[in-house]
């Protein structure tokens, strides 16, 4: 990575998830890429993490905003649909700040191949926990319920 | 990059997109009629949900499709300008809310054609159209997973939520076909492989909600001669006033932008 698209990363990882806001949109996985072309600013590729998720154009605007604070006043913001995102692309510290924030992360695709991996409840570590719906309060999230301390708790969706 | 097709071809993929991005829309908009009425916070939090993915879905589409048309037209102006006999939705898609059975069977019958459309449509010669689906098909799962999951709980619950599932069905059944019937769209499409043959999907369609009605204690209606034709522009009466809804504000005041 040359020390220009470092600069450039070092950016978009002051720009904060807006529902989130303990996770940063490069430890979520959706900055793809940095790189320069013929126009004189940073190209940044971000991918959405569901399609219909209005937090999609507050990032968009966000790091337009903070790259051009950053001096980039030029930087074009590009869609990228493929491949699509997936919660594999969450950093092992997001995983952390996640459970630390009070929702139980993603198992990865190579966890769920080995069998079912239990959903811990981030309140009290116990895995005797139990689905309440598919969705919950973001399109990311699902929401469970724990057996144990009989709190409910969000789930970061596998995806 | 879009690449150029022969003429009749292109009009073709162009109605395709238009199809897929219709029914989602027009679906996306009755799930989004329950919000603030649905029978539990949970639920209510649920049809959103899917409501919000069915929508997001259907900007990916219709931002293509205005693309394709290359008239200048924006996917608001595609959603919010068109009329009734240009909508090209399936016509279940359009078929009102009714009660809370009624909305999981109208969901369930279009998430598993959607899994299979969208598992298909991954692999499309069309590259655009490849990673929509594949990233579509991800969130589809989920509603199916919630879709499949009350139609087990109300069709093998109590006497009367199995009533209402089974009357439910009934009454929507009947559109499954046009999901299935081919027309020179849809043959021109899988010709040119932008769009799965309908033939390959069917089987695993009618598979699927086979063994899921079973497990519901469900009956399968028997097919009805009549062929709706949403997806050619001729739609039951339901749609026109879910469009006067839904267009309403972009009409008074065209050009409007959030």
């Amino acid at each position: 990575m040359t020390p220009r698209e470092s600069a450039i990363w070092r950016v978009l990882a002051s720009v904060p998830d807006p529902e989130i806001p303990v996770l940063n949109i490069v430890e979520l996985g959706i900055v793809r890429y940095v790189r320069w072309g013929d126009t004189p600013g940073p190209h940044v590729g971000i991918t959405p993490t569901y399609s219909g998720c209005p937090a999609t154009e507050l990032i968009r605007a966000a790091v337009q905003h903070r790259l051009a604070a950053a001096g980039y006043a030029h930087a074009s913001i590009e869609q990228v649909l493929a491949p699509a995102w997936t919660t594999d692309w969450l950093t092992s510290a997001a995983r952390a700040k996640l459970a630390a924030f009070g929702i139980a992360p993603p198992a990865t695709q190579a966890e769920r191949a080995r069998g079912t991996v239990p959903v811990v409840c981030p309140r009290c570590g116990s895995d005797s926990t139990r689905l309440v719906s598919e969705f919950g309060s973001t399109p990311c999230k699902a929401h469970y319920s724990c057996r144990d301390c009989l709190e409910p708790f969000d789930h970061f969706k596998c995806l | 990059m879009i690449e150029a097709l022969p003429p009749g071809l292109e009009a073709a993929r162009l109605r395709y997109v238009l199809r897929l991005a219709d029914t989602s829309l027009v679906l996306a908009q009755r799930l989004g009629e329950w919000v603030g009425h649905a029978p539990a916070l949970e639920e209510d939090l649920g049809l959103a949900n899917i409501s919000l993915d069915l929508l997001g879905q259907a900007r990916l589409l219709l931002g293509y499709a205005a693309e394709l048309e290359g008239r200048g037209r924006s996917e608001d102006d595609l959603a919010f300008s068109r009329d009734q006999g240009e909508f090209l939705n399936v016509t279940l898609a359009e078929q009102p809310n009714g009660d809370f059975a009624h909305t999981i069977v109208r969901q369930v019958l279009i998430d598993a054609w959607q899994l299979e459309l969208y598992d298909s449509l991954q692999r499309s010669a069309d590259a655009r159209l490849s990673a929509i689906a594949a990233k579509s098909l991800k969130e589809t799962r989920y509603h199916f997973a919630y879709s499949s999951g009350w139609l087990l709980r109300l069709g093998d619950g109590t006497v009367e939520s199995h009533a209402r599932s089974q009357s439910a069905l009934e009454a929507l059944w009947r559109f499954t076909i046009e999901l299935f019937t081919l027309d020179e769209t849809d043959e021109l499409t899988a010709e040119a492989r932008i769009a799965p043959p309908l033939a390959e999907l069917a089987p695993r369609w009618e598979a699927r909600m086979q063994q899921l009605l079973r497990q519901a204690t469900l009956t399968i209606p028997p097919h009805t001669a009549y062929r709706w034709q949403g997806k050619r522009g001729e739609h039951s009466e339901h749609l026109g006033y879910l469009l006067a809804d839904m267009q309403f504000l972009y009409r008074a005041y065209p050009g409007a932008r959030w």
